[in-house]
């Protein structure tokens, strides 16, 4: 990387090679490129000066169609902004309109909400270690993960019939309470389960080559992590201790143990590519403690407040933020007291990440931008709505 | 609902203290701003949920800076960047949602731009992540920031029409000849 080359304009030119800068396309059809989005890199060589990312087709109007359906017709839209981690995704929908109704949920569809989000929550963190170990070239790890991500979503499915785009949350509680034997079923799968982060542990995190592609690549300041606005995983590991269920509780948080995995140079420095990938590892074991509290401490009593069918909030404006596996995700909603929303905004964590990469660009080598896009967990359609 | 009931008590004191602190906290902002930018801050401004300043478009940059910069602020964070339009009293309006990490502080900064020649003070040298943010709010209400370094739309591809999310903005019937208009199978024209 620190190769110094002279740029000429003119070609063959006395005194050695003369090189020129390739204008190189990548995407948007591309294995590695989580999604439909493309880079456009300037590269010389394998070092890459500059690399744009091209975002926007994957762009669905959801924020319009917001505009267009009404309160509780927008619910399986959010589905759609992350369908990786559909739940975080309901629940902060489910809060903005709470919030602006006044509606109060009832604690055991706080505790429904936090055991179904929480399972999402290692359901979206085994598809980005899967992904990441097969964007950097490990292709058995992705099968493993996939596996039990597979479990999940049974359990999902149990829960609410859909396996992907749940639709399980509602304004003012859940769709339906947990089935029979539910919780025995999850805690058999987490008995399952835990034992197997180790091993993941084993198989990927501290492989010599895993490491070496990984270890102090695209590292990311603190500063500059709060100054591009990265949320979530990708903050933590850059060593802001920072996490909206802990540090700006939302729902029954404040009722389970658990702590926030935070970067800490384990193999090269703190906010590189390893650590964002370790973050989310150790936050899996987090996310299981979480249910396992929630299901042993699950209250009694009923999973949906009254709300009513034409549900028309009063006039007003609410900024809702939510810890989503990628991170806080930001909602401004405003009403003007009609059966329809009057605006919606989403910021979602995978937007700040894709912002980043450009400044990040130079002088990596074009395999890196891969690892560097795995590294941020990005999810394009929640990029562009 | 004895569930309903339970709930209850514990959020509603933390809502309620919170609130108390804040409004001491955005008064005195708001003073600090007035003070260096004098006439271009306007109110506090009260909602159902939370207060916002409300600035002038060509004094944003300058309150931002400010705010960034101030000990005792230090809003280092840019979380939101929203737009919206209101025809009816011909302004769009930009919020601003910044946070503060060193303090765990929240401040909602409003400023309103008129719907016919929107133009308001970029903030992307403040904070970078105000980059992406006002490109979105250009191609989506097409509002124009001034000293942006590259004001182009992100979303919608470059030759599209229009700011699809302006209250009056008509849905072209196709787009390089492709439809935008589906029929529905059951014979009803789709659309509202």
């Amino acid at each position: 990387m620190s190769v110094e080359i002279e740029f000429t304009d003119d070609h063959g030119s006395a005194g050695g090679f003369a090189t020129e800068e390739m204008t190189l396309n990548m995407g948007p059809q591309h294995p590695s490129t989580h999604g439909v989005l493309r880079f456009v890199v300037k590269a010389d060589g394998e070092v890459m000066r500059r690399a744009v990312p091209d975002v926007g087709y994957l762009h669905r109007s959801i924020e319009k169609i917001a505009e267009k359906v009404g309160w509780h017709g927008f619910m399986p839209y959010t589905d759609r902004v992350d369908y990786v981690a559909a739940m975080t995704c309901n629940q902060a929908w489910a809060m903005a309109a709470e919030s602006l109704g006044g509606v109060e949920v009832p604690r055991r569809a706080e505790y429904c909400r936090v055991i179904a989000a929480e399972l999402g929550r290692i359901c979206s963190h085994l598809l980005a270690f899967g992904a990441m170990g097969m964007d950097i070239g490990a292709f058995t790890p992705f099968t493993h993960a996939i596996r039990e991500r597979e479990m999940i979503n049974d359990l999902l499915e149990e829960l609410c019939g859909a396996r992907l785009t749940f639709n399980y949350l509602r304004i003012g509680g859940v769709a339906w309470d947990l089935p029979p034997d539910y919780a025995h079923k999850v805690l058999r799968f987490l008995d399952r389960f835990i034992p197997l982060v180790d091993e993941f542990d084993d198989l990927l995190s501290n492989n010599k080559i895993y490491i070496e592609r990984l270890a102090d690549v695209a590292v990311i300041s603190p500063e500059m992590a709060i100054a591009y606005n990265l949320v979530g995983p990708n903050l933590r590991a850059s060593g802001v201790d920072y996490d909206l269920r802990r540090d700006r509780p939302y729902s029954v948080y404040p009722d389970f143990d658990f702590t926030v995995p935070v970067g800490k140079g384990t193999w090269g420095s703190v906010g590189d590519c390893w650590e964002r990938y370790i973050v989310r590892l150790h936050e899996m074991r987090e996310s299981a403690k979480i249910v396992r509290q929630a299901l042993e401490g699950l209250p009694g009593g009923p999973v949906i407040a009254k709300v009513r069918r034409n549900f028309k909030p009063p006039a007003g404006e609410v900024h809702i933020r939510v810890e989503t596996p990628r991170g806080d995700q930001s909602w401004y909603v405003v009403s003007d007291g009609s059966e329809r929303p009057y605006r919606v905004h989403i910021r979602t964590g995978s937007f700040s990440a894709m912002s980043i990469i450009e400044s990040l660009s130079n002088g990596l080598m074009i395999a890196d931008l891969v690892a560097l896009i795995a590294s941020l967990d990005v999810v394009a359609p929640e990029v562009d709505r | 609902m004895a569930g309903a009931a339970e709930c209850g008590g514990g959020s509603v004191a933390l809502v309620e203290l919170s609130r108390v602190e804040r409004d001491m906290e955005i008064a005195a902002i708001r003073r600090l701003l007035h003070d260096k930018l004098g006439a271009a801050v306007g109110v506090v401004e009260e909602g159902p949920h939370y207060e916002s300043i409300r600035i002038d478009d060509d004094a944003v940059e300058r309150a931002a800076m400010l705010l960034r910069d101030t000990p005792e602020l230090r809003f280092d964070c840019l979380s939101n960047l929203s737009g919206c339009d209101y025809p009816g009293r011909g302004a769009i309006d930009i919020v601003y949602d910044l946070y503060s990490y060193e303090f765990d502080r929240s401040l909602v900064l409003r400023v309103s731009t008129r719907r016919g020649d929107p133009l308001v003070d970029s903030v992307e040298r403040v904070w970078p992540a105000a980059n992406w943010l006002e490109r979105e709010v250009f191609d989506l209400l097409g509002v124009r920031f001034r000293g942006h370094s590259d004001l182009r739309r992100i979303l919608l591809p470059e030759d599209w029409v229009g700011h699809p999310l302006r209250k009056d903005y008509v849905e072209p019937e196709q787009y390089h000849g492709i439809s935008t208009v589906r029929e529905s199978m059951l014979g009803i024209r789709s659309g509202s």
